[in-house]
């Protein structure tokens, strides 16, 4: 169990996580694993008393639920080792290639050092559960750099004239 | 050359203020050394078996005369008094201590450099020919594309974490002088029918224990179109590279495993997708990072020079070294110098802080401020006029840097080996000074003519053996040092990967090996223009493999 930080702030997470054999519970927001997704996907999208969310592992492709975002409020994208990276281009996947506009939230081992970069690849949530990074989001640091040499799925504003691909962070 | 402007200055200031910040909490505990890891590596921080070492991004090899004199005051305050250029055309430090890197970051940045993303499994700092904007056979300049590149890719948050490292490497003509086809992703500059620039775009080489030449994914890629090219193979990677097993994590394994087909239509598909989107480069923008390349006030010269016929024709010593490390430039009366740092009997690549000051002066005084760092560790004058290069070579003579042996046998290529790396299985450098040693006559060397040899302290092939004429591999079996060698490798344009000739020679036989091997080449070369790669190739293994392993003699009559 982690804690859940939205847009760096904690909250209380209202969705719960259904994994393998457990039944989906009705008037809830339910994050599904791919599989209860596909096995269930009628029954799931037409419930109409509680949200649904998505998680994928690395390697379960954005292209599995493509067809399905407009109906899910959340996507999970799992980091099983902080050296993972894959969901780092999922997320900007479902950002820049489908216009997600609902909650990227990045699970697993999520530490401070990368919550700069996956805001920048259009992660607006986080369950954290590494104590360092737990604290220092809870004192509001983040040692994100403000300046970037290219553009990615965050709002930022164009560099200074001469190189359009730089970027800097809003204020 | 590049300079930074305001906003570099303020993000490298502000990466090493983060850096530093990041290193007190390692000393101080609070981070452990598995969450430093990732930090320190992304800042070019190694932990190898002695000490920390710490690698400094030279960005496609161009340093000017100050960043030179850096490298040797960095040399001096915080090292042991000298640096190594590595085959990326990096330099490392193999001493410093932990608390005292974000001062020499700090120093780096007062003269526009920095050590970010040269480790980890990132984007690595982008190299280029290092001849770039001085060799007679160039179509464009590269660095202006590497340039882009290198700034498109530090702190590019979406690949910071990929299966494994990732090398670029720009060419700007026909001749390879940078291995190309051994890298992540290759680019050759070139003009298409219409005359516009862009890039072959080649894909998937690499060395490693599974050597591959790169494979062509692209005829030609506009210039506009750089950045979304690039973009698109590095996400397909990322999101389908394996990371089960990172012997299998390079890309080239994806091209290999998935099909360059099947992989050129997804980066196909990535593309269209982003093309016209912002990373389509502005053509003013490409224009503006260019001008920072523009070529030096070269004076109008002769294309000869009767002062340098002169002191050739006195100095037989000087006419050798202008014979083998001195190449033709595009404008008249001026050539390029390759310092070999292959002194007889030294280590490969190492300069100490004393020789890093005198090339920082060489360059100042002859060379428009100008210095590259080649992939072969030498170091070189771009931009020398023909009238000066006797005053260069004295100087060099003075200062034990006058080798006249780039190109040949003792121009080798090493990797730190077991003497540095926590990595290898066997020492390097050792086999390297005895075969410098025994090849030490120039006479002999020049007989012999081009021969490329490099050799790697284990199988992560970072003396890119694979790529040697011949090709030295040193590994460890039962508790000894063994060296495998392969013949006909070529980092080139005409790219191939050396064949293992037959079983491992001890640490004590590896130089006879190579002296065999040699004989061998001379004694059946068609003549003395044909190289030993050309013999190699014409030949194929069969009488080096007779001359190495002679087959046991016929049971002698009593």
């Amino acid at each position: 169990m982690g804690t859940l930080f939205v847009d760096l702030d904690q909250r209380d997470d209202p969705w719960i996580s259904i994994e393998g054999e457990q039944p989906v519970p009705d008037g809830v927001d339910v994050i599904v694993s791919l599989d209860i997704f596909q096995s269930q996907r009628e029954e799931l999208l037409a419930r109409n008393d509680g949200r649904i969310g998505v998680y994928l592992e690395p390697l379960e492709p954005v292209s599995a639920i493509a067809g399905d975002l407009d109906r899910l409020s959340v996507v999970a994208l799992n980091f099983p080792s902080f050296a993972d990276g894959t969901s780092f281009s999922k997320a900007r996947q479902l950002r820049d290639a489908h216009g997600f506009e609902g909650e990227v939230r990045g699970v697993g081992d999520v530490r401070i050092d990368q919550i700069g970069h996956m805001q920048r690849c259009g992660f607006n949530a986080f369950v954290v559960e590494n104590d360092a990074t737990i604290a220092a989001l809870s004192k509001g640091d983040n040692p994100a750099l403000h300046l970037h040499y290219q553009p990615a799925a965050d709002e930022t504003k164009t560099g200074p004239g001469a190189k359009r691909w730089a970027r800097r962070a809003l204020d | 050359m590049y300079r930074y402007d305001e906003f570099d200055h303020e993000f490298v200031e502000s990466r090493v203020a983060q850096f530093r910040d990041q290193v007190a909490r390692r000393v101080s505990g609070e981070l452990s050394e598995d969450n430093f890891k990732p930090i320190r590596l992304q800042n070019g921080v190694y932990l190898q078996l002695h000490a920390y070492m710490l690698r400094v991004a030279v960005p496609y090899g161009t340093l000017n005369s100050q960043q030179m004199r850096m490298l040797a005051h960095i040399a001096r305050k915080y090292d042991r008094d000298y640096g190594h250029f590595t085959t990326r055309q990096n330099i490392q430090f193999n001493w410093p201590k932990l608390e005292d890197i974000p001062d020499i970051l700090a120093d780096l940045a007062s003269v526009e450099m920095h050590a970010i993303q040269t480790s980890g499994n990132c984007i690595r700092n982008v190299t280029a020919d290092h001849f770039a904007g001085a060799s007679a056979d160039e179509i464009a300049d590269p660095r202006p594309y590497a340039e882009i590149l290198r700034q498109w890719s530090t702190v590019h948050p979406e690949f910071l974490f990929l299966p494994r490292k990732f090398k670029i490497a720009v060419i700007g003509a026909g001749v390879d002088r940078a291995a190309m086809q051994f890298h992540d992703i290759g680019l050759e500059v070139k003009r298409n029918a219409a005359d516009e620039l862009g890039f072959g775009v080649f894909i998937g080489g690499g060395l490693g224990r599974t050597p591959m030449v790169a494979k062509q994914v692209r005829d030609f890629v506009a210039e506009a179109d750089l950045l979304s090219y690039c973009e698109a193979i590095l996400r397909v990677y990322n999101l389908s590279g394996r990371r089960d097993n990172k012997y299998k994590a390079r890309i080239k394994i994806l091209v290999h495993e998935t099909g360059i087909d099947e992989l050129k239509q997804q980066i196909e598909a990535e593309f269209e997708r982003i093309r016209e989107g912002v990373l389509k480069l502005p053509d003013e923008d490409v224009r503006s990072i260019e001008a920072y390349f523009a070529a030096p006030a070269f004076e109008e010269l002769p294309n000869e020079s009767a002062k340098l016929e002169a002191a050739q024709a006195a100095d037989p010593g000087f006419a050798r070294w202008v014979g083998r490390n001195v190449s033709a430039h595009k404008a008249p009366g001026y050539a390029i110098v390759t310092v070999a740092l292959k002194g007889t009997g030294e280590a490969p690549g190492d300069a100490t802080s004393a020789q890093m000051d005198v090339l920082a002066g060489l360059g100042e005084a002859y060379s428009f401020d100008e210095l590259r760092v080649s992939h072969e560790q030498n170091v070189i004058l771009p931009h020398v006029r023909l009238d000066d290069l006797k005053a260069v070579y004295d100087a060099l003579l003075a200062h034990g840097m006058a080798s006249a042996n780039a190109g040949l046998i003792t121009d080798i290529i090493a990797c730190p080996g077991l003497d540095y790396c926590a990595l290898a299985t066997a020492r390097s450098i050792p086999v390297a000074q005895e075969i410098s040693q025994r090849f030490s006559d120039l006479d002999r060397q020049n007989e012999i003519g081009e021969l490329k040899l490099k050799i790697s302290g284990c199988i992560n092939a970072c003396g890119h053996h694979h790529a040697g004429h011949i090709g030295i591999l040193g590994v460890e079996k039962r508790g000894e040092e063994l060296y495998q060698v392969t013949l006909g490798g070529s980092g080139d344009e005409t790219a191939a990967i050396g064949e293992i000739i037959g079983r491992g020679f001890a640490s004590d036989e590896i130089t006879n090996a190579v002296e065999t091997l040699v004989d061998t080449y001379l004694a059946r070369r068609l003549s003395d223009d044909e190289t030993f790669l050309e013999a190699y190739r014409r030949m194929g293994p069969a009488p080096f493999k007779e001359a190495l392993y002679p087959p046991a003699p016929a049971t002698e009559a009593a």
